[in-house]
């Protein structure tokens, strides 16, 4: 057992778990934000992407002790304290971005770090930067779309 | 209320945001490995890694002392206490037998049939203890040679005792006689070798489930990933377990996506109900991917010989099939009847093919089985007939609308040879927009734009029939069905005038939870906000046979519409009493009851309040309350149809296949939700392209283990494989359902798989490519060029 | 995953000692803890070198950029140091993976790790890099020795990569539909030394290309390459693209390559 000492959606966290913990299981199983899911093993589908320290990233494919003292978001977290939703909720929503909503929250988490790091991506480069995420629902057009519409209202 | 009155109510043809989205975008969604129950306990299986072996020996001492674990158990400790997983569909042969039905045990005992097969299950503390434990488990194999490919099935060895030589059934459709006669007279004959490729669902929850055992009330609560949780119950108290229906709940909760490969009884649902009633516990599993891979029900996999006969014109006179179909290693709860009665019966498409005679031989073999699947049968039927159409077009030096034009059936009702009598439909209408939204006129201006760049462009053509919510029971029944195939719905209306609707129709993505409460708002005339839909829970909605194949508003929704009728009716008597009036003279629209004639009008909302504080009401001749319920078991299938156009450009120094246009134009009847039905394209559309472009359930012949065991070789698409689609719609309403609407469901992956394939293969034409199996990966697409031109 | 001992160092000489006494060094972790989860590697005990601050960084020494090990796929993407001085660097590390593997895996992991359809080693080999260790410096020439095999002995850490800034350079990825690593990948360069091609996802790792390297640096065009076979029979063939298959891509990637690099 070891000590993880982080910050989870802006409140310090220590848990005492097992060194094999991976980040999405500390979220899941013991703080039981199950918001973060798991589709794969082999660290493709993106449906555990959460953000830590400003880069989203696969939670099943890091261990908690890797995070040590790190800043991690998850899609509880991600809506303001009032509880509006982020834009990108919001657009998911307006846009029918999401169907059964399983790669959902991996989905927004992904989507705000391509955000915040390329606020004027084109549609293709939404398209490319979206490669590490899976759904099986949408066909991507009306996630494209959602992502587009929070580009304009994050912009404006 | 006619189908043309009820199309035009408030909220009816809505894009109405979802009410479900809240909890999917804020991580509230509770899915089934998002429960944990008090003293949770946690399953690992021990799998085969074999695809054919004899089982000797199975040792669990080991595992059993380890930490954590609670109790291994094996195929001995069910034998003789549980039937084997049914199947839910007989097929008879030409000669009136039934076809082989071998048992199909929740732990395999003497035998394993493919890799994967389950043959132990730990139950333990933490996940861990668990699969450590399973890989403790000594199980001593003796290696049998696998039998993969179909076509040479029979000369394999026999999987099953009951099945010598791995045959299940033929099954035969059509006028054999009249079909070869036709052929005799043809001017000329189109044939065609394809395959279907078989896919692996992947709907991205994995499958879950959680068995509690209540010793207090003898009741199990189970938690499972699946699309239709009172058959599932069926299934498993009636034919599996024998326990007593009553006391066992399923709920089926969040569910991240079924596509049919959670429709099915799987062996680990009854496997962890019966080991939580064995260790009076909860019990939780969840399958890692690489287990959906080798566990869950793949899709397809058909080898196919079709013919067309047609007149010097062009005109099809007859069409002859041959289809061996795959069932993998066991009979999977509807496999038998995808090859069959949904395919078989699809095979006239939109034409007016006077004959049809199709032959389906399935096998089985050491693979995963084979079942439903997005679309089930029908993208296999739409494949064969519109890559025949296609080539046929081509060797008549037809173009490919032309062909499809001369063909389409026009009069309505049509009775096709396959059984199946077409309602409605305009396929000459959908053909014409596709055609316009696609921009077909500026195609040669396209196609020399590529030409330039060295690229190859095509345009292909795909022209689909479906057939949704299958029914009626009893004629289901007369073919082979063991179930009944309507639907129930209640709805509910709480003395402040809000409603809950509970359905037997299951939503995992759908969006049952807007467009339900959009008809019964319509119907009520309060607003979406006020009615909220529950399913997915044996004990709390009274009965459903789930959602698969395209059914949930058409039979569902169905259901509902009945219950609103009865809730009308009784209304109107409520209001009677208020007002004063005879029921004859009660009119209600807009949410108020008038007496004809007059201007009285009361408030839906207050005929509510005194339906349960009934102190003026007339108590002697009508019961208080308003809450109805209603079974709904439709006539006929409904038939969506539409036209979809690909373009593609080929790099052929790489085989790269780019969809640059799609264009997808469908009559699903009415619309409720145009926001969600579009999606629902969207995904059908894309799942067909990957069908036709990256998907393949790859098994090694000689090994029998699968290839493509996880993402890093089962091609997913992702975001950037699709270019944007565009969308268009016809309507005619369907004839016999009181909403007109057809489903929506599954039409884009039946329809998109042959436009983007022969939209491949126009643009190779040039290169001397004639053909082309899915998917048309890169190096599939490269290889065919340089055969070619050899 | 089997259960393992966690240890995280702060400096060099830490890590390298409990490197030595066994542990199994933990950089990214992208493929390491995939193939862990997978229950196909079971180390005893890893040794995470994320807290090691001088591993990770860049900078430029005269006309080299020198990458720290630790540094992450998507620091290399977006640093303007490695744009500017070696742009067709940058871009692969902008194509690796994925953005969320691009915020986890590092420079170091992928070099060590050397899978055979990887894109680092790639550059690597084609930019003549040298890869400093805390024991030595290896040249990439020597560093590579086929499927998943290096110079690396087990107590030694890649510290920096030292790259030599090219002429030219650029690097074409033809992905396996699939897994999205490389099909093929080529890598060409034109540096000091001459014409350098490597290619990655052929076979049982990353190697030279003679034959492209000749005609390219007679004339550094397109052209130039496009009859040079490759011989199938030295490549892999799988579910994705046979030997044949892979050995035409190699000509059309480095064509490609080539007339990327000329711009």
């Amino acid at each position: 057992m070891m000590k993880v000492e982080l910050n989870v959606n802006g409140k310090p966290v220590t848990a005492d778990v097992p060194e094999n913990t991976l980040l999405v299981h500390l979220l899941r199983e013991h703080l039981r934000l199950t918001g973060t899911h798991v589709g794969c093993d082999t660290a493709q589908c993106g449906a555990c992407t959460v953000i830590a320290n400003g880069r989203s990233i696969k939670s099943c494919n890091v261990l908690a002790a890797q995070m040590q003292g790190a800043q991690i978001t998850t899609i509880e977290g991600v809506a303001a304290a009032d509880g509006t939703p982020h834009p990108l909720q919001a657009a998911f929503n307006d846009c029918h971005g999401l169907q059964c909503g399983y790669c959902t929250p991996g989905m927004v988490m992904s989507a705000i770090d391509l955000l915040a790091h390329n606020k004027n991506a084109s549609q293709a480069e939404i398209r490319e930067q979206l490669e590490g995420n899976f759904c099986r629902c949408t066909g991507y057009q009306n996630i494209v779309k959602a992502v587009q519409q929070a580009q304009k209202t994050m912009t404006a | 209320m006619g189908v043309n009155d009820f199309a035009k109510l408030p909220h009816i043809g809505e894009s109405l945001k979802r009410k479900e989205d809240g909890r999917f975008l804020t991580g509230a969604g509770q899915y089934t490995d998002d429960i944990r129950q008090a003293d949770q306990k946690y399953a690992a299986f021990v799998r085969s890694p074999h695809a054919h072996a004899v089982i000797k020996h199975v040792d669990t001492s080991q595992a059993a002392a380890m930490p954590g674990v609670m109790r291994v158990f094996t195929g001995a400790d069910m034998q003789g206490k549980m039937g084997g997983l049914p199947c839910g569909w007989l097929i008879s042969n030409p000669d009136g037998s039934p076809m082989k039905e071998p048992p199909h045990p929740i732990l395999a005992h003497t035998k394993v049939r493919h890799v994967g097969d389950q043959v132990a299950l730990v139950v333990a503390d933490t996940p861990e203890q668990a699969k450590n434990a399973a890989e403790a488990v000594q199980v001593d194999y003796d290696v049998l040679a696998p039998v993969i490919d179909m076509r040479r099935a029979s000369q394999g060895p026999a999987l099953h005792e009951e099945a010598p030589d791995n045959h299940c059934y033929t099954w035969t459709l059509g006028d054999k006689a009249a079909v070869d006669a036709a052929f005799a007279t043809a001017a000329h004959v189109t044939q065609l070798d394809i395959t279907n490729n078989r896919l692996i669902p992947n709907a991205i929850e994995p499958r879950a489930v959680n068995a509690a055992y209540h010793r207090a009330s003898d009741e199990y609560v189970i938690h499972v990933a699946n699309q239709n949780p009172h058959v599932e119950r069926l299934l498993m108290t009636a034919f599996v377990l024998q326990l007593p229906e009553h006391k066992v709940r399923v709920i089926a909760p969040d569910v991240g996506g079924g596509f049919g490969s959670k429709i099915f009884l799987y062996a680990e649902d009854v496997a962890l109900t019966w080991a939580a009633r064995q260790l009076g516990c909860a019990i939780k599993w969840t399958a890692e991917r690489s287990e959906s891979f080798v566990s869950d029900a793949h899709g397809r996999d058909h080898i196919t010989h079709a013919e067309m006969a047609m007149d010097k014109d062009g005109k099809f006179l007859a069409m002859r099939v041959h289809t061996h179909a795959n069932m993998g290693a066991y009979l999977s709860t509807f496999s038998t009847c995808v090859p069959t009665i949904l395919y078989g019966t699809l095979l006239a498409g939109q034409y007016a093919t006077p004959q049809i005679y199709v032959e389906v031989d399935a096998w089985f073999t050491s693979t995963a089985p084979v079942d439903a699947y997005r679309g089930a049968g029908r993208p296999e039927a739409t494949y064969v007939v519109e890559r025949l159409v296609t080539r046929a077009a081509w060797e008549m030096g037809l173009a490919q609308d032309e062909i499809r034009k001369r063909n389409f059936v026009t009069q309505f009702p049509y009775q096709t040879p396959v059984a199946l009598q077409y309602d409605t439909g305009d396929y000459h209408a959908c053909m014409n927009q596709a055609q316009q939204l696609a921009d077909v006129a500026g195609y040669q201006a396209r196609k020399q734009t590529s030409q330039a760049k060295g690229l190859k462009r095509g345009i292909g053509y795909s022209s689909y029939i479906e057939a949704c919510g299958l029914a009626p029971s009893n004629i289901a029944g007369a073919l082979g069905a063991r179930a009944g195939l309507f639907e129930c719905g209640e709805v509910r209306v709480h003395p402040t005038g809000s409603v809950t609707v509970f359905t037997g129709s299951h939503s995992h993505g759908q969006g049952h939870e807007t467009t339900f409460a959009q008809v019964v708002a319509a119907r009520l005339g309060i607003d979406p906000s006020q009615v909220d839909v529950v399913h997915g829970d044996t004990g709390r909605v009274p009965f459903g046979m789930g959602t698969y194949g395209s059914r949930s508003l058409a039979v569902g929704g169905a259901a509902i519409m009945k219950a609103l009728d009865k809730i009308e009716a009784k209304a109107k008597k409520i209001a009677a009493h208020l007002m004063e009036a005879s029921d004859a003279d009660i009119e209600f629209s807009g949410g108020q009851f008038k007496v004809k004639g007059t201007d009285k009008t009361i408030p839906f909302a207050q005929v509510a309040l005194t339906a349960y504080v009934p102190h003026n009401y007339p108590l002697d001749t009508l019961e208080p309350g308003l809450n109805e319920t209603a079974f709904y078991d439709p006539t006929n299938f409904t038939y969506p149809a539409g036209t979809y156009i690909c373009e593609v450009e080929i790099d052929p120094a790489t085989g790269v296949v780019r969809v640059d246009r799609f264009t997808a134009v469908d009559d699903f009847g009415v619309i409720i939700n145009p926001m969600i039905v579009e999606g629902q394209v969207h995904g059908g559309v894309a799942q067909g392209m990957g069908q036709a472009l990256m998907e393949h359930g790859v098994y090694d012949v000689e090994s029998g283990q699968l290839l493509t065991g996880s993402y890093m070789d089962y091609a997913m698409p992702r975001a950037a494989d699709f270019p944007e689609f565009t969308l268009g719609h016809v309507c005619t309403p369907c004839t016999h359902n009181p909403i007109g609407s057809k489903g929506c469901g599954e039409a884009g992956a039946i329809g998109s798989p042959p436009a983007v394939i022969n939209a491949v293969l126009d643009a190779l034409k040039e290169l001397g490519v004639k053909d082309l199996d899915m998917p048309a990966t890169p190096a599939r697409v490269w290889h065919t060029i340089q055969t070619a031109k050899v | 995953m089997y259960a393992f001992t966690f240890e995280r160092p702060a400096t060099l000489a830490d890590a390298a000692k409990l490197a030595k006494a066994g542990g199994k060094l933990l950089a990214g972790g992208q493929t390491l803890l995939a193939s862990m989860k997978l229950r196909l590697a079971a180390p005893e005990q890893l040794i995470d070198l994320g807290g090691i601050r001088e591993l990770a960084g860049i900078r430029k020494e005269g006309n080299r950029l020198v990458i720290g090990a630790m540094t992450r796929h998507a620091d290399v993407a977006e640093s303007k140091e490695v744009q500017t001085a070696i742009p067709a660097l940058a871009e692969l590390a902008a194509r690796i993976g994925d953005k969320q593997v691009r915020a986890m895996g590092t420079l170091g992991g992928s070099l060590a790790n050397n899978d055979p359809a990887a894109d680092y080693p790639a550059a690597a080999l084609a930019l003549g890099a040298t890869l400093v260790t805390t024991q030595r410096e290896i040249t990439a020439d020597d560093f590579f020795q086929g499927l998943f095999v290096t110079a690396l002995n087990e107590s030694e850490l890649i510290t920096a990569v030292r790259w030599p800034i090219p002429k030219r350079a650029a690097y074409i990825k033809f992905p396996q539909p699939a897994s999205r690593f490389a099909l093929i990948g080529v890598f060409v360069a034109q540096t000091d030394g001459g014409v350098r091609v490597a290619v990655t996802g052929g076979g049982n790792g990353v190697f030279r290309h003679a034959e492209l390297e000749r005609a390219l640096d007679k004339s550094f065009t397109p052209a130039a390459v496009a009859d040079v076979k490759t011989d199938a029979s030295e490549l892999n063939g799988d579910l994705h693209g046979s030997a044949e298959y892979r050995a035409h891509l190699i000509g059309v990637m480095a064509q490609r390559a080539v007339a990327k690099a000329v711009g």
